[in-house]
């Protein structure tokens, strides 16, 4: 139980600084950081019960007012696991995301497309025995944004994970299939590899629609491991 | 097996996904998570802490997401069977939109083994790619000459995660870029 997490993969993430983000420039530490042996601060997290998740939380359509947004209606569904493919089960996971025109209900946010009086914008669950979570909500708008003069952003909802341990602390990304401005989007690009890129993208899921009413997206989502290999005990002879 | 999935900014409105009713998006949740740490019976020694976040230019990150994570009293961590009951360890406040500045009300946290006593820190905000670690470590205590993190640190590095007293607790402010530069962790 007290294996350390699994070391970050240098390139997988994306670096501090990424100069075309503009944003990461005064934000990112020139500093290496220090590493650190996991301890127990690192290894236990915080726990969060299934009695903190009311009814609708996970349901973006309806939890503001009680009347239902604007927008297509999505369902986003997946698996957490971790890098040694176990389900995490009972894991928060926190979402928000801009409304159907691409606005954001927040002060700092000056775009001109409206406010949907019906959309607050953030929506939680708990995943399952399995990992397994599931919102629904609407197809959230791209939008622009001052990094450039002619910057936007690619549709996406935000992520807000807890594993087990609050080493696994994770805040990411969901874009969707298709999205033309996927290529374009420094915070995207900002991640070094394609693949750990293709692993943000949600996949069309056909399969798991709920016919005449919402159209499904599934995104598995991946905490960090624990590293087996620095406590294995072996009997002897193997 | 797959990868950890990678990470992206929590970008400039946070505040909708972690803390709504911050943001005005009330009505959701009943409250925010992490807003409270300390009930009249969580055991310990209240105390306040409060920073500010600043950036490479020196300007306070206004739109900064904190988060700590802290054992008891006792140094027993929330999960463990001999942790305080009344205590969940996790707090979380968005920095003051118009200052910069965040607080946590919450009790000294114990030491845990080897260690001086210490509160974790993670911190997110637009132009952060990924969640930030840090610690704060408290002025004065007796254990942290033999603290296996600060003791490898050079004076002026180790200051930057030793939180300062004042009348209510501890003043800790982090520096992102530039001198004085907080020491953040590889965890």
């Amino acid at each position: 139980m007290t294996a350390p997490l699994k070391p970050r993969v240098p390139g997988w993430h994306p670096p501090a600084l990424a100069p075309d983000y503009k944003s990461s420039r005064l934000r990112s530490p020139q500093q290496k950081p220090l590493q650190l042996a996991a301890g127990p601060a690192e290894l236990a997290g915080p726990v969060f019960g299934h009695d903190l998740i009311g009814e609708t939380d996970n349901n973006l359509i309806v939890n503001y007012t009680g009347q239902m947004a604007i927008g297509p209606r999505l369902i986003v569904h997946g698996r957490l696991r971790d890098e040694d493919g176990r389900p995490v089960a009972g894991a928060l996971i926190e979402a928000w995301q801009a409304n159907a025109g691409g606005r954001y209900r927040h002060r700092n946010e000056g775009y001109l497309a409206p406010l949907d009086p019906n959309f607050g914008g953030c929506g939680r669950t708990i995943t399952d025995a399995d990992g397994n979570y599931r919102f629904l909500t609407i197809q959230p708008g791209a939008y622009p944004w001052p990094n450039g003069p002619n910057s936007w952003r690619p549709a996406h909802i935000h992520f807000s994970l807890f594993g087990h341990s609050f080493g696994q602390r994770l805040i990411t990304q969901m874009y969707f299939e298709g999205d033309p401005l996927i290529p374009l989007c420094p915070i995207v690009q900002a991640i070094p590899s394609q693949a750990a890129i293709e692993t943000l993208i949600a996949r069309l899921d056909m399969d798991s629609n709920t016919p005449m009413d919402s159209i499904a997206y599934r995104f598995d989502m991946t905490l960090r491991g624990r590293d087996q290999t620095h406590f294995e005990t072996r009997p002897e002879g193997l | 097996m797959p990868r950890e999935s990678p990470s992206q900014t929590a970008g400039p409105y946070v505040h909708i996904g972690l803390t709504p009713n911050y943001a005005e998006v009330t009505g959701v949740y009943d409250r925010d998570l992490g807003d409270q740490m300390v009930t009249e019976d969580t055991q310990g020694q209240r105390i306040r802490i409060t920073g500010t976040v600043y950036d490479g230019a020196n300007d306070p990150v206004r739109d900064a997401l904190i988060e700590v994570w802290q054992p008891g009293a006792n140094g027993r961590f929330a999960g463990d069977p001999k942790a305080d009951p009344h205590f969940t360890g996790f707090g979380r406040c968005a920095a003051d939109l118009e200052t910069g500045a965040f607080s946590f009300e919450t009790i000294m946290p114990g030491a845990t083994k080897g260690s001086a006593p210490f509160i974790t820190v993670w911190i997110v905000a637009r132009g952060i790619n990924l969640g930030l670690h840090t610690r704060i470590y408290f002025a004065h205590q007796p254990q942290n000459v033999r603290d296996p993190v600060l003791s490898q640190l050079d004076e002026d590095r180790r200051a930057s995660i030793i939180a300062i007293p004042t009348d209510e607790g501890y003043h800790f402010d982090v520096h992102l870029q530039g001198p004085g530069e907080t020491v953040f962790f590889d965890v």
